[in-house]
């Protein structure tokens, strides 16, 4: 079962959750986590194993070979993304601009732009007993994270059971970077804060759910703080409001020095019962 | 006309709430941004008017005339993105996977394929409550192309300011470091880092200044909730020291920042707390540096 742990604003305890549920299920059984927030990993902040695996990720971008050029021009007018620009005698190639979608490389009539591997980031397989965990990060300077996202759920889908439990830590927002990451779930966890920003952003992410047509319940993160905005609107929408984690100074300290808070506070650890039962019962309902 | 932009790197550090507070400072002689399109927050603080909105088109995504199509399937086999599933016998895109590259309608036999451009999202010209002009976005449900509707949205804010005589821009970034952040940050005269003393924060402060770094663009830093942890706020001042940027300021721990929000205020209107004062230091400090 694949679960998403995503959220409209950033900060509202994506990484909190899914680090602690990860390592939280991994007493009882083997738990994949992956962090799919290319942009900016933090679950290995929290998560410490031993090094699995290492490999470089890379897109495919043309390159030029002035040799085979004939000039014609193709490329450029059939680049819809302006990464492809003829200057009067050479053909100038923006990877950073490139979708890699093949279409000036194969379309070319004398095969002056073949396909070649450029480094966009890097992959991460570690382990600590039941828990794995995957992690990806972009390099700087790489703007596009959705080709990262998906090749890390690629590896995922190839090196692990199907019906293994896994969490994907997602990025913020509702653009392509969280489609990318949520698209394949079976169900998302939507995390928000009890304020007007948090219930924003959750109306946006609720949205985007519904058109991908995926289940999704909500975790209430620092409950106590703000108002009662974020569930009142969850029990208007019939949205299955899955636990509420405290606000709290202490749990901000723990999460500040890196440290998993389920542990050292009772209150969490129950609300983490709830989200068991409620992934359990939610697990039999769909097989 | 300055550009002042403010990002986080991590999301959730308080870069929204600290925006809207200089935009109130400001008042009627900056002109606000909001370019986290993806998950724009500040119209709810500065209640601007929607007084004239726009579709933003941007990108293309590929249409199949049924009746022309003859079902050879050279669309689905050059798509990249596996984007032409067939469902019921039929070849369909799939709008959230197609990026619009055009391809398919290239090769397509029968001219069955048009590429028609997509609505991504709504951009808007608004006075806030405080008098001054905000320019912000909406970014339609899964919308590509946010890097461009950012570009929009500052070129919009640009031309108001000149047009007006205004000092200042004033940018809400994205978080992250990918397509958005990287367009809000072009042209940009002076760079604001939001952070706060956690080892998530300092990690994503990190990898965002290697961003801000390849621009070259001067760069100050607000450590938010500064006393959470003294240890890891000590690390990140050895860090500003290291790569010569500026600390602003360092705001307490005060849950003042989401009463306010939850208010509807800018922390400087709402109150009375330090917070309002070193803020407002941290403004003047902010507009020093970004006239140079």
């Amino acid at each position: 079962m694949k679960i998403a742990i995503a959220s409209g604003k950033g900060g509202t305890g994506k990484t909190t959750l899914s680090t602690n549920l990860a390592v939280y299920f991994a007493e009882k059984g083997e738990v994949i986590l992956a962090d799919l927030d290319v942009e900016e990993p933090n679950s290995g902040l929290f998560i410490k194993g031993e090094s699995v695996h290492k490999e470089n990720k890379y897109k495919m971008i043309p390159e030029w070979e002035q040799e085979k050029c004939s000039l014609c021009g193709l490329c450029q007018e059939v680049c819809n993304f302006h990464a492809v620009i003829q200057l009067v005698d050479q053909i100038l190639v923006f990877p950073e601009l490139c979708h890699s979608c093949y279409a000036c490389s194969e379309l070319c009539p004398t095969d002056a732009l073949p396909m070649v591997p450029k480094k966009m980031g890097e992959l991460n397989h570690f382990r600590r007993d039941n828990l794995t965990f995957v992690e990806s990060r972009l390099d700087i300077g790489q703007e596009q994270a959705v080709p990262l996202i998906s090749q890390t759920n690629e590896y995922i889908e190839k090196h692990f059971h199907k019906e293994a439990l896994k969490f994907f830590d997602s990025p913020p927002g509702t653009s392509c970077p969280v489609i990318e990451a949520v698209k394949n779930a079976d169900f998302v966890i939507l995390v928000t804060e009890p304020t007007p920003f948090g219930l924003h952003d959750l109306k946006l992410a609720v949205d985007t759910l519904k058109e991908l047509k995926i289940r999704f319940g909500v975790v209430v993160n620092r409950h106590g703080i703000g108002n009662d905005d974020v569930v009142n609107y969850c029990m208007n929408k019939n949205i299955d409001l899955i636990a509420k984690i405290p606000n709290s100074r202490r749990i901000a300290e723990l999460y500040s020095r890196g440290e998993l808070i389920y542990q050292k506070i009772p209150e969490v650890k129950h609300q983490f019962e709830e989200i068991e039962k409620y992934i359990f019962a939610i697990n039999k309902k769909s097989s | 006309m300055k550009e002042i932009v403010i990002i986080s790197g991590k999301g959730g550090t308080g870069k929204t709430s600290i925006t809207a507070s200089f935009a109130y400072l400001g008042g009627i002689d900056v002109v606000v941004a909001d370019c986290d399109v993806d998950a724009a927050d500040m119209h709810l603080l500065m209640q601007p008017d929607f007084a004239k909105s726009e579709d933003f088109f941007s990108g293309e995504i590929a249409v199949i005339n049924q009746d022309k199509c003859t079902k050879c399937g050279k669309c689905a086999d050059v798509c990249r993105f596996d984007a032409i599933p067939v469902i019921n016998d039929l070849y369909v895109v799939q709008p959230l996977d197609c990026e619009g590259c055009g391809y398919c309608a290239r090769v397509c036999p029968e001219d069955a394929i048009t590429n028609e451009s997509q609505n991504v999202g709504k951009w808007y010209i608004s006075t806030t409550k405080v008098e001054n002009t905000m320019v912000h976005a909406r970014l339609g449900i899964g919308a590509d192309n946010s890097g461009k509707l950012v570009a929009k949205v500052k070129n919009e804010a640009k031309q108001i300011a000149k047009e007006n005589n205004k000092d200042f821009i004033i940018i809400d970034g994205s978080p992250g470091i990918g397509c958005p952040v990287v367009s809000s940050l072009s042209g940009a005269s002076f760079v604001v880092l939001v952070t706060e003393p956690t080892v998530a924060g300092l990690h994503d402060l990190k990898r965002v200044y290697m961003l801000v770094k390849k621009f070259k663009i001067e760069t100050g830093c607000i450590i938010n909730k500064y006393d959470l942890n003294l240890q890891v706020s000590g690390e990140i001042e050895s860090f500003l020291k290291e790569e010569n940027i500026i600390h602003i300021s360092s705001l307490p721990y005060d849950e003042t920042f989401t009463t306010a929000m939850t208010n509807g205020k800018t922390i400087v209107e709402y109150g009375e707390s330090d917070l309002k004062e070193i803020i407002k230091e941290s403004w003047e400090k902010v507009i020093g540096r970004a006239k140079g």
